[in-house]
Parts: C-alpha cells; sequence; structure tokens
C-alpha cells in the first residue's frame, strides 16, 4: 500500500534536514504504529506524505499503490486515497461541517470521475456515521472545528475520515488532548474503519492510544530513520523503559 | 479663518449647479445645512480626513459617467415579504414601490412634508447630522442636508412585521442623486430596514436614525455591483437607553465608496453595532469611517470590518472610538482586517481609541494578511481544490462580519452575493 525508500527530507527555509534515509512498508489491512521521542520527525513525516509545504524531499520516494506522491497537490493525494487526521485540526469559521464535508467529499468522488453524491444520501451516510462518533446535529451544522472541544475535533476528523474512505490513513498524535472516555471514543472510531483493504499509520507519544488501536507492527523512529521494528510488545517496551534504553540499546 | 482659494472655488462650483429645494417646515434646516458646507468648504485631497481617498470625484460639479450594470443574478432580499420602496436614479418611483403604509409605522416623503408647517421630522433632518459635523467636519453630509431633493420619514412606533427595503437603481449613466432619509424608532418599536442597489453614478445618501430608550433598528444594506459608480453615505445614529442598533454593509465593487458612520450612546446601556464586508478587485476603493462616542454608562459598541482586496484594489478603514468622561463600563471593541489577495492590494488603516473614563474595556486591532495557509492545506488535504479551498477561506475570513446580521435569510442571501463575488474570478 504504502511504500517508503530512503526517505531524506530537510525543511525549506532553513538547512536542517529532518528525516534521514526513512524506510517503511505498511501493507493493506495493517495497523504499523511510529513512536519516537519529540523531535524525531514524526509530524514532518505525516506532513511530507500529505504534502504540506515547507518541507524539501532531497532523497527517496514514496509511493501509494506504485504512485509516486511526493509530486503530486495535497488535494491529489487526499483523491488517490491519502488520509491525515491533524494534530491539530484547523478552526475554519463562517464553513459549516456539513458543506466542508460535502465539498470534500464531492471534490474527491468528481478527481476520480465518479458521480457526486446526492444531497439526501450524503445526508444520510453522514448522520449515519456521525451517529456512531455520537456526533450531533447542532456539531455538523457548526462551521468546521470552531468552538468544538479537544475531543470533539478529534471525533470530526474521524469522521471525516469514515466520510472520505481513504485507502491509507495516518493519525498524528491523535490521542493528544484526549480524556480516556474521548480517546475510547476516537479509537472506536479508528476500529469501525479497519479493513483489509485499508492501511493505517498512527503516530503517537505513548502506549495508551495503542491500547485501544492495537497495531499490527510498531516502529521506533528516532532522530529521522527507524531505528526499530516490532510487534505489539515493542510499545510495551517504550512505556515501560522510555526511549533512551531502546536508543542506547540501537546506538550499542 | 478664510478657506483656501481653491477649496473655496471648488465648493461655490459645485453648490453654483444646486439649488435648494422647496423648504416647508424643513426650511430652516437645509439653510443652516447650507452655510455648514459653505463655511466648512468640500472636502479636498489636504484633507487629513480624507488623506486615504481622494474626494475629487465627490465635490466635482458633474457626476463622472458610470457605466450601468446588466444583471446576472437575482435582485437583493426578493424573495422576502417585504416592503419596497424604489428610487431610480434619486427620484422616488411610486409606480414600482409598495404602498407607503404598515402597520406600526409611518412613511413620510420628504416632499409632503416640505408643505407641511409641523412634522415630526422638523426634530431630525439635520440635527444629527449637525451634531455629527464635531469633532471631525463632514462637508458632504451637510451638502446632502441642504440639497436632498428626495428621501422619506419613517417613524416606527411598534414591532414591525416586515422589513422596509430600499432599492436604489441605477439607470442613468450620468446620474448625481442625493438623498435623505429619517428614522425615528420610538420608545419600545423595533424594525429592519434593507437597503440595496447602487442608486446612481454618483450617489450622496445620508440617513438620520434616533433610536429612542428600549428600541431596536437593524439595518443591512447591499450597495450593488455597478463597478464604476461612486457613493459617499453617511450614517448618523443617536442611541436612547437600553437601545439597539446594527448594521452591516455588503460591498462588492465600485471605484469609490466612502460610507461613514456617526453613532453617538447617549442613554444607558444601548448597544450598537456596525459591520462591513468588502470584496473589490482592480481600480476598486472602499472606504470605511467610522466614529463612535460613548456618552452614557454601560454601553457597548463593536465594529467590524472586513475587506477582500485584490488586483490593486484598495481599502480604507479609519475608525474611532470616543469614550466620554463619565461612560464608565464601557465595553467597546474594533476590529478591522483585510485579506489582500496579491502583492498589489493595499489597505489603509487608522484604529483611534481616545477615553477620558477608567473603568472602560476597548479593544482594538487590525490586520492584513493573505489566506491562512493552515486552513487552506487542511481543506487540501480533504481533497478540495486549491481555488474551491481559497475561496471557502475567503469566506471564513469574512465571516466574523456576515456573523453581526442577525436574521439568517438575510445572511444567506448576502454569503450567496459572496460567493458569487469569488465564484466569478475562479
Amino acid at each position: 500500500m504504502l511504500e517508503i525508500k530512503n526517505l531524506q527530507v530537510k525543511l525549506e527555509d532553513e538547512d536542517k534536514q529532518i528525516l534521514k534515509g526513512l524506510d517503511l512498508k505498511v501493507e493493506a489491512g495493517k495497523v504499523h504504529a511510529i513512536m519516537g521521542p519529540n523531535g524525531s520527525g514524526k509530524s514532518t513525516l505525516s506532513y511530507v506524505l500529505s504534502g504540506r509545504d515547507g518541507y524539501e524531499v532531497t532523497e527517496g520516494s514514496a509511493t501509494l499503490e506504485g504512485e509516486d506522491i511526493l509530486e503530486l497537490e495535497p488535494e491529489e493525494r487526499a483523491a488517490a486515497g491519502m488520509f491525515l487526521a491533524f494534530q491539530y485540526p484547523v478552526e475554519i469559521p463562517g464553513v459549516g461541517n456539513m458543506t466542508f464535508l460535502r465539498t470534500a467529499v464531492n471534490a474527491q468522488r468528481k478527481a476520480r470521475g465518479e458521480e457526486e453524491l446526492s444531497a439526501s444520501d450524503f445526508l444520510k451516510e453522514v448522520r449515519a456515521k456521525a451517529k456512531t462518533l455520537k456526533i450531533d446535529a447542532d456539531m455538523l451544522k457548526r462551521p468546521v472545528n470552531v468552538g468544538f472541544s479537544g475531543g470533539e475535533k478529534k471525533r470530526n476528523e474521524i469522521l471525516q475520515m469514515a466520510m472520505l474512505e481513504p485507502k491509507l490513513c495516518i493519525l498524528d498524535e491523535t490521542d493528544s488532548g484526549l480524556d480516556v472516555d474521548a480517546m475510547k471514543l476516537v479509537a472506536e472510531g479508528v476500529n469501525a474503519l479497519r479493513d483489509e483493504g485499508r492501511g493505517f499509520l498512527v503516530i503517537t507519544h505513548y502506549q495508551r492510544l495503542l491500547d485501544h488501536i492495537k497495531p499490527d507492527v510498531v516502529h521506533i523512529l528516532a532522530n529521522g530513520r527507524i531505528v526499530k521494528t516490532g510487534g505489539p510488545e515493542l510499545a510495551l517496551e517504550v512505556e515501560n523503559n522510555g526511549y533512551a534504553g531502546i536508543l542506547a540499546e540501537v546506538d550499542a | 479663518m478664510a478657506l483656501a482659494e481653491a477649496k473655496q472655488t471648488a465648493t461655490e462650483a459645485r453648490l453654483s449647479g444646486l439649488g435648494l429645494p422647496e423648504g416647508g417646515c424643513l426650511k430652516a434646516a437645509r439653510q443652516a445645512a447650507l452655510s455648514r458646507v459653505q463655511t466648512m468648504g468640500l472636502p479636498s485631497r489636504r484633507d487629513e480626513y480624507w488623506k486615504y481617498t481622494r474626494p475629487d470625484t465627490l465635490v466635482q460639479a458633474e457626476a463622472p459617467k458610470a457605466a450601468l450594470f446588466e444583471a446576472d443574478e437575482a435582485p437583493m432580499f426578493d424573495a422576502f415579504e417585504r416592503l419596497n420602496i424604489v428610487f431610480v436614479d434619486g427620484v422616488f418611483d411610486q409606480e414600482a414601490s409598495d404602498d407607503l403604509a404598515l402597520e406600526g409605522l409611518s412613511i413620510d416623503r420628504l416632499e409632503d412634508i416640505c408643505c407641511k408647517d409641523i412634522h415630526w421630522a422638523k426634530d431630525l433632518y439635520g440635527v444629527l447630522e449637525a451634531r455629527g459635523q464635531t469633532p471631525v467636519e463632514r462637508p458632504l453630509a451637510a451638502l446632502n442636508t441642504a440639497f436632498a431633493s428626495d428621501g422619506v420619514a419613517i417613524r416606527v412606533t411598534g414591532k414591525v412585521s416586515k422589513p422596509i427595503n430600499f432599492t436604489y437603481v441605477h439607470s442613468d449613466e450620468n446620474s448625481d442623486a442625493i438623498l435623505h432619509h429619517v428614522i425615528r424608532v420610538e420608545s419600545g418599536a423595533e424594525v429592519t430596514i434593507l437597503e440595496n442597489g447602487p442608486a446612481a453614478s454618483r450617489f450622496n445618501k445620508c440617513m438620520e436614525i434616533d433610536v429612542a430608550d428600549g428600541g431596536k433598528l437593524h439595518l443591512v444594506r447591499a450597495q450593488g455591483r455597478d463597478h464604476k459608480r461612486r457613493a459617499a453615505t453617511h450614517l448618523f445614529a443617536r442611541l436612547g437607553t437600553e437601545s439597539v442598533f446594527k448594521s452591516f454593509t455588503l460591498t462588492v465593487n465600485g471605484v469609490l465608496t466612502r460610507n461613514e458612520a456617526v453613532i453617538e450612546l447617549t442613554g444607558d446601556d444601548a448597544v450598537a453595532h456596525i459591520a462591513g464586508a468588502c470584496v473589490g478587485d482592480g481600480d476598486f476603493h472602499h472606504d470605511d469611517t467610522v466614529f463612535i462616542t460613548h456618552d452614557a454608562v454601560n454601553c457597548e459598541s463593536r465594529q467590524v470590518f472586513k475587506k477582500v482586496l485584490r488586483n490593486g484594489a484598495t481599502g480604507v478603514f479609519q475608525g474611532k472610538i470616543l469614550v466620554k468622561e463619565g461612560a464608565q463600563k464601557t465595553d467597546g471593541y474594533q476590529i478591522s482586517q483585510s485579506l489582500l489577495l496579491d502583492d498589489d492590494s493595499q489597505f489603509l488603516a487608522k484604529p483611534e481609541l481616545e477615553i477620558y473614563a477608567d473603568d472602560v474595556a476597548c479593544s482594538h486591532g487590525s490586520t492584513s494578511g493573505a489566506i491562512d495557509e493552515e486552513g487552506l492545506f487542511y481543506l487540501r488535504s480533504r481533497g478540495v481544490p486549491l481555488a474551491e479551498a481559497t475561496d471557502l477561506m475567503t469566506l471564513a475570513f469574512l465571516a466574523e462580519a456576515v456573523e453581526e446580521i442577525e436574521d439568517p435569510e438575510i445572511a444567506a442571501d448576502i454569503v450567496s452575493r459572496l460567493e458569487g463575488w469569488l465564484a466569478r474570478r475562479r
């Protein structure tokens, strides 16, 4: 599904290398978790994959189902099946959540040469999906993320994910700012989307999110590279020993 | 002090082409206004208050020609139940207007008042305009009071069931219109006034609004899409105790627009909100000049002005909050922001606060910037193409001003016009 080879990325405005030869492969139907200390390049990876400005790829490649995505505009990547759940979802005043969702869904369908969803089909679908995420009608009507609590914002991200039905979902520290109940709700939303045709890349500092979204593979990212890969037990090791122990072991 | 010679000459040239209409009970007000203009002289580009907007074409004797606009969308506010009052090139059109009768208010044309010796409007016509001449002179408003050729006096005595809508039609490309309306909202009464249309090639409009204790007035106007038209408008409002005045102005196109609002909060607990959204392209020039005086306790004022400028367009904001001695617990807010869609456009802002009370909360902010990149990326990452995402972020920028409109249907109509402007520029 997603294949990253020797990805090297620097900041556009600064001579600062963030990713230093990252290799990663996410298969369809699998959940890969990426853990790592602050400044290891986790968020950069998610932004580079989704096409945010400000980064320069100096070497390497990233393909989604064989298609080179690094040359695509963010909206083209989205249409190709890429989705990033933001760590800090952006507030957009004056644009109703529902309007936003419908614009996004139909823009992607159009880009893929599919027919647009009718207003009534869209409404039916969004209501059903919102209900499972405990998103009420009022939240759908309100401007995108404006006045939403931290938990509401993250649930709204998952609702977008559910509506857009991407092939690859990247969750960037989705657990940040959430209490246990909110995290459970978000995790349930994500788990409901697990599917053999869909890959997940879950980026997180802490093991606790992975209690709820069980990963198949765990990677440790440090200093711009994947330094260790293992099963779910690797996340527990981080939880118990911190990153320092693992990094020392790798360096040795 | 005698006026500078050039100013005197320009003022005389303009005034010589105008005749004072029949006076009746407004005669004294018109004459007093005439002598005010003669003393002040019409604005010139050297005046501090006209530093960012050239008044030449507003002052010159002949109105510059302005091409007529061929409508390609439904007229504004058309779907609403309303009482429609139509002016064509500044002249009342009885045929096109509704019957000027509605429960809870009375409407008289200035022409009808002029032949009466006694009329309530005598205590309002030119009165707020004259008060508004200090501390800053507004000669075009005085000229309006003296020479207004048409207009209405509306007295609101109850809760009015539907909005009063002024439709200003521009049908002659050389038209030069001067309209003056006075509105008195009596104690506890409430009304919504809508205005739309360019009115004339050159439009000088003055509206004096007196809201008595507990009265409410909502004003929403849209200034038409005829790009070559010019307009200088003045809004003078005086607010009594616990009264509410909310106004919103949409400006789409126009080579020259100067909207002045002069608001006086004279009764305790009064509320005044003045908002505006404008979108301009090319030789568009738009000026909001606002002066709010807090002269009572516990009053609230909000100024929210947003301008979207592209392709060399110019936006101006001069906004002042004056808090007089004793106007404690004043809550004053002022924000003026521009979204510059390219490097050629400019926004000139002069926010001012002058405060003589010690227990007040006043804030002001003014910014110029490009589209919010964070928001743009967010939308694009969801598959929304760049052009559409840019439009949505533009609407998001304007939202705070549009949200000042209380009625959701009116707000929806305004938003659809903004969407139309954006869509035409894709």
